[in-house]
């Protein structure tokens, strides 16, 4: 069992919580990952570690309302607890000075590159941001990865904030930018690390393959158990299969098959509307 | 003299071994409950009869947890069940549910002396029978539950267990037995290993399971879940932390691919996937439970062992019209025991015998067919199986939605390679001496799959206790060696 703490409403459909988790919060990682399963019906699904206090002994997720099982984590409050949660798992991101890095976070996906980037820096980079959301009101953790980034840039969908569009627009703009009046057409950006919604890390993928930056993406694949033994969250990379579990969850974005990752992401499509409908009716969720 | 009268005994008392009494296959095919529903005390009592109690009882080295099976079954032909549980309880902590899940044809039964001129004994149902009996007896109020309450007091040391399927059960309860301190750590939710993740509700129910891990515990055994050592603590970490040894049982938790074309695609399952999925997560009464599965209307499953019995009759109960079982071989190698075998023909699967998938084709991102080759039997391999070779040209394909690749299970490294010096084989099991589990770290034993590779429950058991004889006595010597 274990306690949440503390809740913080980020935005409307996402949550941070603080969890009583001495043991994990001691070992985790930046870009490591914890599986939670919330009650004893429930599924098994994985989210990111945002941080974490080794001395409290609390540990830090956010989660986004997209089906019935982050709805049903969105409705608990500060005192309940979680049935079940286990980590820290994968592999922490690789945290070196390369000189200058993008951290790239799209939507929800902004929470998991905090860590990131928080490491980068204390690493010695010189950190540039570039955070995103559909609207200004559904932009999160502006302030902590401000504090953290030597530059950050914002961008809105819908232009309500910042640059008008998605973050790869302006990251293309960006890199650019960053090009013009260099014969070498070579940028001076050593690395770029995106996390956000599948569609958004390909995109990001593509801007970056033609200037040939390595560039790292943390995959979202469906999980059950998450330590290597069931195959649910296999993808090619490079042509090989990779478990997103144990192998990544960060892997080189050029090699990724983004096609492949997108058609698995839906193989539940159908029964997470029959969960999702049958909450729905149970508990009346406000729209 | 005494030779001549046991021949006669012999002669005279020829019943016939007693029936399991099963559900229909009509009936059982729309439920996950309990294939075979257990002797009554009648049935008991007239098959323990047939036990002729030789003065040389062979079936005992039969047994690789070497269980006094003359002296239970007596005690059960003189009604005394609670003191045959016992018996067996001495040597084996998990009689209910190897009672169930044994391969008894080729250990014990197979050594039976009746087996020459007739059928063994049946003991494994014998054994099944008087644990059974104990629980509906506590379920009713009828018995108190006499191991309910921790009475051992651990005065030794503290040990680490890593796995709590059969051989780190079995490693903890022996060394609780003897006074130690266990800890057994789970990296799932809930402990069981195999026993809850891989063989499904009808042949193994897990409310079984969790009564015969309640009695582990009664013996002072403590069990961690949600903890994945090498991850969120490392053996390195646990030695710190006062632990004297440390049994390493980790299972064969890895799935194997084929690496045919199209095995990434919606649809194509590894059994351990699939059966975690049904038999841990409880997809099968989805969406009372929030794990789902997809369950298909024409699946195919690739392998013959176990698991591929459990994974197509798991198929066939979440309303599978067609079940298809590809097997490379031929029906008599199948590695999987006789008694399932049956049991899934008779569930209306349908063997391919002498067929391997080349590739699956999809259509839209999800399984359309799976293409085979006709195979031949050719010379005896490494195992002493005859080699499968493929027909030129003899492809089929057969109209599928759901492939189930249940081929094997390998060693998961997640543990293995936290531990940067412990040896391993090419294939990745920790090399462990078969006798006491010793590996080449001080202080560290293994045991089970993740040292035999995919094996059997009772074997873990076995290799469970042997390592716990060796740990007490690395720990009271202090002699590695």
């Amino acid at each position: 069992m274990y306690r949440i703490i503390k809740k913080e409403k980020l935005v409307e459909n996402i949550d941070r919580f603080y969890l009583k988790a001495p043991l994990i919060a001691k070992k985790s990682k930046a870009g490591q990952f914890v599986v939670i399963r919330i009650n004893e019906e429930g599924e098994r699904i994985p989210l990111t570690i945002v941080d974490y206090d080794r001395k409290k002994g609390i540990l830090s997720i956010v989660s986004m309302r997209v089906g019935k099982t982050t709805a049903l984590l969105s409705s608990l409050n500060q005192g309940d607890t979680i049935l079940d949660v286990v980590g820290p798992l994968g592999n922490a991101s690789e945290i070196r000075n390369f000189g200058r890095v993008i951290c790239v976070g799209g939507g929800v996906g902004v929470a998991p590159i905090l860590p990131t980037a928080r490491e980068l820096k204390k690493a010695g980079n010189y950190v540039i941001s570039i955070i995103g959301a559909r609207s200004k009101d559904l932009l999160i953790l502006k302030e902590e990865m401000g504090n953290t980034s030597d530059e950050l840039y914002i961008c809105s969908d819908d232009g309500s904030i910042g640059y008008h569009g998605f973050v790869s627009g302006f990251l293309k703009d960006y890199l650019e930018k960053n090009l013009a009046g260099k014969t070498d057409r070579k940028t001076n950006i050593a690395r770029v690390i995106a996390i956000g919604p599948a569609l958004m890390m390909n995109a990001v993928s593509e801007v970056t393959r033609p200037f040939s930056i390595k560039t790292i993406v943390s995959l979202n694949s469906i999980m059950v158990d998450a330590t290597g033994m069931c195959g649910a969250c296999r993808v090619e990379v490079g042509g090989k299969t990779k478990f997103v579990c144990v192998d990544g969850p960060e892997f080189d974005a050029h090699l990724v098959n983004f096609d492949l990752l997108l058609s698995r992401q839906k193989i539940y499509c159908d029964h997470e509307g029959v969960c999702m409908d049958l909450y729905q009716h149970k508990c009346k969720l406000p729209e | 003299m005494t030779e001549k009268i046991n021949k006669k005994e012999f002669k005279k008392e020829k019943i016939p071994r007693m029936a399991m009494p099963e559900q229909d296959p009509e009936k059982r095919i729309r439920n996950f409950n309990e294939v075979t529903l257990g002797y009554t005390e009648e049935d008991a009592l007239r098959e323990a009869f047939r036990c002729i109690q030789c003065r040389n009882p062979k079936c005992i080295k039969g047994c690789p947890v070497e269980i006094d099976i003359k002296s239970f079954i007596k005690l059960i032909k003189e009604k005394k069940f609670d003191e045959a549980l016992e018996k067996i309880r001495e040597k084996n902590g998990l009689p209910a549910m190897c009672g169930r899940v044994c391969p008894q044809e080729d250990q014990c039964e197979k050594e039976c002396i009746l087996s020459i001129k007739d059928e063994p004994v049946a003991i494994g149902r014998l054994e099944r029978y008087v644990a059974d009996r104990e629980m509906k007896q506590v379920a009713e109020g009828i018995k108190e539950c006499a191991w309910s309450e921790v009475t051992k007091k651990c005065t030794r040391g503290k040990v680490a267990v890593i796995g709590s399927g059969p051989a780190g059960l079995t490693c903890g309860a022996e060394l609780a037995r003897m006074g130690y301190r266990v800890t057994i750590f789970e990296a799932l939710h809930k402990p069981g290993g195999v026993l809850v993740y891989g063989i499904p509700e009808f042949r193994l129910p897990k409310e079984v399971v969790q009564k015969e891990i309640d009695y582990i515990k009664s013996l002072g055994v403590k069990i961690e879940v949600n903890m994945v050592i090498g991850k969120i603590l490392t053996i390195d970490d646990l030695f710190k932390n006062g632990f004297k040894a440390v049994f390493i049982s980790t299972g064969a938790g890895l799935p194997y691919f084929m690496g045919i074309p199209g095995e990434n695609l919606n649809g194509v399952y590894s059994a351990n996937e699939y059966l975690t999925r049904s038999n841990l997560m409880k997809a099968y009464r989805f969406p009372e439970c929030d794990t789902p599965i997809v369950k298909g209307l024409r699946v195919a499953v690739v392998g013959g062992g176990n698991v591929a019995l459990d994974s197509a009759r798991t198929a066939k109960r979440l309303g599978a019209e067609k079940v298809y079982l590809i097997y490379r071989r031929s029906e008599k190698e199948m590695p999987a025991r006789d008694e399932e075998v049956e049991h899934t023909r008779e569930e209306g699967i349908e063997f391919k015998l002498l067929a391997s998938p080349v590739e699956i084709i999809g259509k839209n991102g999800w399984v359309d067919k799976i293409r085979c080759i006709k195979m031949k039997l050719g010379e005896p391999d490494d195992s002493g199986r005859r080699r499968p070779l493929p027909v030129e040209g003899s492809e089929f394909d057969i109209g599928v939605d759901v492939v189930i690749m249940a081929i094997g299970q390998g060693p998961n490294p997640l543990l293995t390679s936290s531990v940067p010096h412990l040896e391993l084989t090419k294939w990745g099991n920790i090399k462990a001496d078969p006798v006491n589990g010793k590996t080449n770290i001080e202080g560290v034993f293994a045991g089970g799959d993740i040292v035999t590779g995919a094996a059997t429950v009772i074997l873990a058991m076995g290799a469970g206790k042997n390592a716990a004889k060796a740990m007490d006595e690395y720990i009271r010597t202090g002699i590695w060696q």
